[in-house]
Parts: C-alpha cells; sequence; structure tokens
C-alpha cells in the first residue's frame, strides 16, 4: 500500500486545487501514469503515480484544495495481487538458448483519457479563445461543458489565474532575491562555429527536420555543467545536493501573461534531434496549460533566454530550490578579433547568475569557459 | 358573434372569395355542400354558390381527389376537401404519383393547379381512424407544395394563394385551431406559401414548431419565461419547401433546438428538421436536439391515454430544461 500526495509543485505555492481525477477505485495504474489534475497559482498541471497497483481509496474530491503533502488517495501495490506489477524478468543463463518468446501478458489498459463531455458550440468557442478543455467543469445536461461555462472560465482567465501566477511569481522571486547571495558572470561567444555548422546541417533537411540554435545550447549548458556540478542541483534547508541528472529548465513565456520553467529530463544525454523535439513538445504544451508537476518542479537549472525580443545580455533571478539560471542575449553579428584581424561574427553573450552559497566566481568562470568552448564544436553536441 | 374571426371562417371567407372572383374555383368534398362541411368549414357556401360550385362527393377519396386532378389538367381550379388526413391514404396515389409528377413526367407541357386541404391531428377523441398525422408524408413529395398554417392570417390568407398556385398545394388544418380567433376582419390578405416565422423571440433556446403544436410552443415559452428561461418560437408554416434558413439562424442565436412534431418520432417532420440542425449547425450546439413527438401508438380513444400520447405543454417545458443546468 502507497499514499498518492499532493506533490509540491514549486515555491510558495501553499494551496493547489485538485481538479479532477483520471482514475477511480479499482483501477490498475503504473508509475508514471497521469492519474490527477491539480491546479496550481500558475497553471493546470497533471500529477503522475509513482507506484504501480490499483487505486484504494480516494480520500480528496476533485474541486477541494489540500497543502502539499496531503494523501489524496491510496495505492495498493500487493506484489501478488497487483495486476499490473510486471512478473520479474530472470536473465537466461549463460549457453541456455533463449526459449521462445512468450506472448506477454495482456497489457492492463491504462486509465483512458477521459474526453471532456462538452457541447460542440463550447468545444468551437474554447478552441477560439484558446481555453484548455481539461479540468472545465461543466454546467449543462449531465455535466457538459457549456458555451457559458467556457466564457466563465475566459473570465476567469483574464482576472483568477493570470493574478494566481503574478503572486506566484512575485513570491517566488521575492524569497530568491531576499535569501539567495547572486554573483554574476557575462562572456560575449563566437558562435560562428555553431551557426555555420547549423547552415550546413539543415541545408537539405525539410523545415520539420531543422534544428534552431536554441537546441545546440541547451546541450552546450547541459555538458558543461557536467564539469561544474555546483550549478546543477537544489539548495534545501540550508544544504546544497548536486544532480545527478541534469534536467534543464527552459523558461517560457505563456500568451496570457506570466512564465514558467518545466524541464527538459537529461538534457545532457539527448541528441539534438530529440532536443528540439522535446523543445517544441515543450513550447506547446506550456502554453496549452498541459505542463506535468515533476516537469516544474525537477529543473536542476534553468536557461532563459531574451535574445528574440533583442536584449544582448539577461541576468536572470535564481528559481529556487536550484541554484544557478543561464541567460542567453540575442544572437547579432558584431566586429570579433580572430587571427589578429577584426572580422564580423556571429556573437552571444551568455551570462550566469548563481549562488554564492554553493559556488564561487571561480567555479562559475569555469562553466562560462566550458560553455563557450562547447559552442565552438557543435559537431560534438 | 365574438370579435374579429375564426381560422374556420377565415377560410370560409377564403372560400368565398375565391368562388366569387374566379369562375374556374370550385370546391368538392365529403359533406362540402348542404351539411357545410365536417368541420363547418364550407357552413352557407353551397346556398350562396350552388351545386355546381360546391360539390358534395361520394365515398371515394381516391375518386373525388382523382376527378380533382383532372379538373385542374382541364383548366380548373380545384378545392377537394378530405375529411381527415387519414382517409387521404386512399388517395394517396392520385396525390403522389399523379398530381406531384405531371409537370414533372410531361416537361412542363401540363400543371395540376389543384388545393387539397385536409383535416389532421388528435385530440377530439376520434380514435385511431381520424386522429393521426401524416405531415411529414407529404412534406416528403417532391412536387408538392404542403402548408400547415397555424393562425387565422394563415388559414385564410395561404388558401388564397393556394388556389392561384399553378402547382399542387396540400394544405394541412388541424381541428384543433378552427375555432381558435383572431382579431382581424376579411378580407384577409394573401399569405406567402413559404417562409418560417418567428412567433416569439428569445435568446435560450428554439421551440420549432408547425399547425397545431405552435400554440403549445408559445404556451410553453410563456411558463418558461417565469422561470427565466427564453424560447424563441418558430413557426414552420411551409412544410415543403421547409424553412431551414430561419431554423438554422434561431439556433445559431439560441444554440439549443426543441423539435414539436404531432407526428410520431419515428422517421416524422421532427427527424428531418433535426437531421438538418444536426448537419448544418453542429458547431452552433450547446445541447443535443430534443424532440417532443407522439408517443409511438395508434392514438387512444380513451381521454387521458389520448391526451398523455400527444406533446402537450408540460412536455414541452420539461424537453426545454433538459438541455439546461442540471437537465
Amino acid at each position: 500500500m502507497a499514499d498518492f500526495r499532493m506533490p509540491s509543485l514549486g515555491a510558495d505555492m501553499e494551496d493547489l486545487s485538485l481538479v479532477e481525477w483520471k482514475v477511480a477505485p479499482g483501477d490498475a495504474v503504473r508509475r508514471g501514469d497521469v492519474i490527477a489534475v491539480v491546479e496550481t497559482d500558475k497553471s493546470a498541471v497533471e500529477i503522475e503515480v509513482f507506484d504501480s497497483g490499483v487505486v484504494g481509496e480516494i480520500l480528496v474530491q476533485a474541486g477541494s484544495s489540500v497543502p502539499a503533502g496531503t494523501i489524496l488517495a491510496t495505492i495498493e501495490t500487493g506484489e501478488s495481487s497487483s495486476p499490473s506489477a510486471s512478473p520479474p524478468v530472470e536473465a537466461p543463463a549463460a549457453g541456455e538458448s533463449p526459449a521462445p518468446v512468450e506472448a506477454p501478458p495482456a497489457p492492463v489498459p491504462g486509465p483512458v483519457p477521459k474526453r471532456v463531455r462538452m457541447s460542440p458550440a463550447a468545444r468551437k468557442l474554447a478552441r477560439e479563445l484558446g481555453i484548455a478543455e481539461e479540468g472545465l467543469q461543466g454546467s449543462g445536461p449531465r455535466g457538459a461543458v457549456t458555451r457559458e461555462d467556457i466564457l466563465a472560465a475566459a473570465e476567469a482567465g483574464k482576472q483568477g489565474p493570470q493574478a494566481g501566477m503574478r503572486k506566484a511569481i512575485s513570491a517566488a522571486m521575492s524569497r530568491a532575491n531576499r535569501e539567495i547571495p547572486h554573483y554574476y558572470l557575462s562572456s560575449t561567444i563566437d558562435l560562428s562555429p555553431s551557426t555555420e555548422w547549423l547552415k550546413a546541417h539543415n541545408a537539405d533537411r525539410p523545415p520539420e527536420d531543422r534544428l534552431l540554435i536554441g537546441a545546440l545550447l541547451i546541450k552546450a549548458v547541459a555538458m558543461a555543467v557536467r564539469k561544474v556540478p555546483e550549478l546543477n542541483g537544489h539548495y534545501i534547508d540550508g544544504a546544497f545536493r548536486s544532480s545527478e541528472r541534469v534536467h534543464v529548465g527552459m523558461a517560457v513565456a505563456l500568451r496570457q501573461g506570466g512564465v514558467i520553467a518545466p524541464a527538459i529530463f537529461d538534457a545532457d544525454q539527448c541528441t539534438l534531434e530529440e532536443l528540439m523535439r522535446r523543445l517544441k513538445d515543450m513550447v506547446s504544451r506550456a502554453r496549452e496549460g498541459r505542463i506535468r508537476g515533476s516537469e516544474l518542479t525537477d529543473a536542476s537549472i534553468t536557461i532563459t533566454s531574451l535574445g528574440d525580443r533583442g536584449c544582448d545580455e539577461v541576468f536572470g533571478i535564481i528559481n529556487p530550490p536550484q541554484v544557478a539560471m543561464i541567460g542567453f542575449g540575442g544572437i547579432r553579428q558584431g566586429p570579433w578579433v580572430l587571427d589578429g584581424a577584426v572580422v564580423p561574427r556571429d556573437l552571444v553573450t551568455a551570462s550566469l547568475s548563481a549562488d554564492h552559497r554553493v559556488s564561487d566566481g571561480h567555479r562559475g568562470a569555469r562553466f562560462q569557459a566550458t560553455l563557450a568552448k562547447r559552442l565552438q564544436e557543435p559537431e560534438k553536441l | 358573434m365574438s370579435e374579429g374571426l375564426s381560422y374556420r371562417e377565415a377560410l370560409r371567407e377564403a372560400h368565398r372569395s375565391a368562388l366569387a372572383g374566379d369562375a374556374r374555383v370550385f370546391l368538392m368534398g365529403l359533406d362540402v355542400g348542404a351539411y357545410g362541411g365536417t368541420y363547418a368549414v364550407s357552413k352557407g357556401l353551397f346556398e350562396e354558390f350552388g351545386p355546381l360550385r360546391v360539390r358534395d362527393a361520394p365515398l371515394s377519396e381516391s375518386g373525388f381527389v382523382g376527378a380533382g386532378i383532372g379538373a385542374a389538367m382541364g383548366g380548373m381550379r380545384p378545392i377537394v376537401e378530405i375529411m381527415t388526413v387519414n382517409f387521404s391514404l386512399l388517395a394517396l396515389d392520385q396525390i403522389v404519383n399523379v398530381a406531384a409528377t405531371l409537370r414533372h413526367m410531361s416537361g412542363g407541357q401540363f400543371s395540376v393547379p389543384i388545393v387539397i386541404r385536409m383535416v389532421t391531428g388528435a385530440g377530439r377523441q376520434l380514435a385511431a381512424q381520424h386522429s393521426h398525422s401524416f405531415d411529414g408524408w407529404f412534406a416528403h413529395v417532391p412536387g408538392l407544395r404542403v402548408v400547415a398554417p397555424a393562425t387565422v392570417e394563415d388559414a385564410g390568407g395561404m388558401l388564397s394563394t393556394a388556389v392561384d398556385d399553378p402547382d399542387p398545394v396540400i394544405i394541412l388544418e388541424h381541428n384543433a385551431l378552427y375555432s381558435t380567433r383572431s382579431k382581424v376582419a376579411p378580407p384577409l390578405p394573401p399569405v406567402p406559401l413559404e417562409g418560417a416565422a418567428v412567433r416569439r423571440p428569445g435568446q435560450h433556446v428554439s421551440i420549432i414548431a408547425y399547425g397545431g403544436s405552435v400554440s403549445k410552443a408559445l404556451q410553453a415559452a410563456s411558463s418558461l419565461a417565469q422561470e427565466g428561461i427564453e424560447a424563441e418560437v418558430i413557426d414552420l408554416r411551409s412544410l415543403r419547401p421547409l424553412d431551414s434558413k430561419t431554423v438554422l439562424e434561431s439556433v445559431g442565436r439560441t444554440s439549443r433546438a426543441v423539435v414539436v412534431d404531432e407526428m410520431w418520432k419515428t422517421g416524422s417532420l421532427a427527424a428531418e428538421i433535426v437531421a438538418q440542425i444536426a448537419e448544418q449547425a453542429f458547431y452552433e450546439l450547446d445541447a443535443p436536439v430534443a424532440r417532443v413527438c407522439t408517443e409511438e401508438v395508434p392514438i387512444p380513444y380513451a381521454r387521458h391515454l389520448e391526451l398523455a400520447a400527444l406533446p402537450d405543454v408540460s412536455k414541452i417545458v420539461s424537453a426545454v430544461k433538459g438541455l439546461f443546468k442540471g437537465g
């Protein structure tokens, strides 16, 4: 038996509202299944279960607000009784010819994603207004979401969540600025090797397969931070814990205002193509409000980029409990001295905001140098 | 005599002016002459116009409808009354196979300018052989115009227009309407045979009805208004051609529709209207479309059973409420 708890979804988010159960008692669940939706001050977040088993008792009903840590449901994880537990896999003994592959037991169907019961007019209006369907409460016949519900959600969206998000950002950033002794380093990097490599790489690829420079920057940061683990991890209760894995949070500005920074897990292990795919997916899901809880909480370092807005440099405030924030300004052509001659090159200014409780400028500079070096060798990213 | 005009009188006046104004016009049917008509529509016309212009027919719907069609082809402007829609089935061959087809089959050389009036609907304890509604059966047939006047003005005005129409026109007169009155005086102006009417505007739900169901829809709308639901009532008026545009525009405004039809639900005219809404206004719908039709039984004779079988105000009200919160 395991407890399924309301996760902590970020700094200073105390009241979290459980908006939807995607499972009912008796449903089989597997680790990683999304089984509930929680509305935070920032957005609706899909919550995964960390245990496989069968949903026991639902302890908190949809619609209630509870603090992080509250037990929401119990998961029966009894080894033998669990229909979804995989049988232990035995490695075939050396020399033994592999047994004919048996058909695997029929997979226990996961909870079928429930289509929101919604009138055609409401669905059309929701699309026009960019209202996410998930988590809407219907007031129509048999609980169907109606146009009125969409208009109400749009109205609430104008005031509630946005005000809520401002409040959440305000709380987290005030705390970060109050408690974290930031230091800042900035380096201008010759990005031409990367941009030229990218141009050649993309030349014979259809637009949907092309890479953007952002994928190279993320990979370079993820690889560089491996060399300086003091920048990758979490500072909790007076102690720094370095993270084994590199989960890069990407600050994404939301259309309705505000910003969230969902993580790309194991960014250092991803190919550039994989990073590109996940980046696109992440940005579109962030803007649709379909980010998973773990993606919001598990980043070990964050990147922010305001280059496309024309800024040359950005010095971010660290997103606690992380200890570093990397900022990229815009890529611009500028004079650069190469082999004694001034030549036009593609330049970018990378900045590091780091937590002085954990690292010193010397280590930060090491990171900056490593990052610059990585971007000189794009073929190795 | 009460003020204004009844539906029956409006029809009688329209007959009178048609008979007086055009020598080709004559009325024919069972008991329309000396007896004055089963529903007293033609009362007095026999005396006024004589037995050649107001003709009692033998008891053979196929025969006298066929004779009317022949007269129409020969240059006359017959009005044929059928006592109830149930008996029109005996003349269905003449109506569907002859009247509706001849313009098409003769390449436009012949037309059939006949008006066939028939009494329809239940509610008078006339039992299963005199109470049915087959409006949609006629509305199914290309080559016919089918109208279902629901008001005094439409009853008189549509008959006048129908007599002048060069093609067959079926007029469906619901038996519950003959005594309804309106503060109008004859002569009533002609009314086009096409186009639905918004009888009551409203923004929350469209109630689509015709003939004898329109007054029930209006009463339901009044009752709903007291609970804050503003229903728009559409009177279809013409069942063929159907004024889909008015229906769809209304549903576009209200996003909800209830169709009231005294036919049995299966294969009813209401089914056609719901299908058109689903085809053309799907994305405007904020709730499923509902129908209030007659229960699928031969209309019972017993009063309480007959009433239970028919659409009524409370059934319309609850169908509408079913499309809203908690429905």
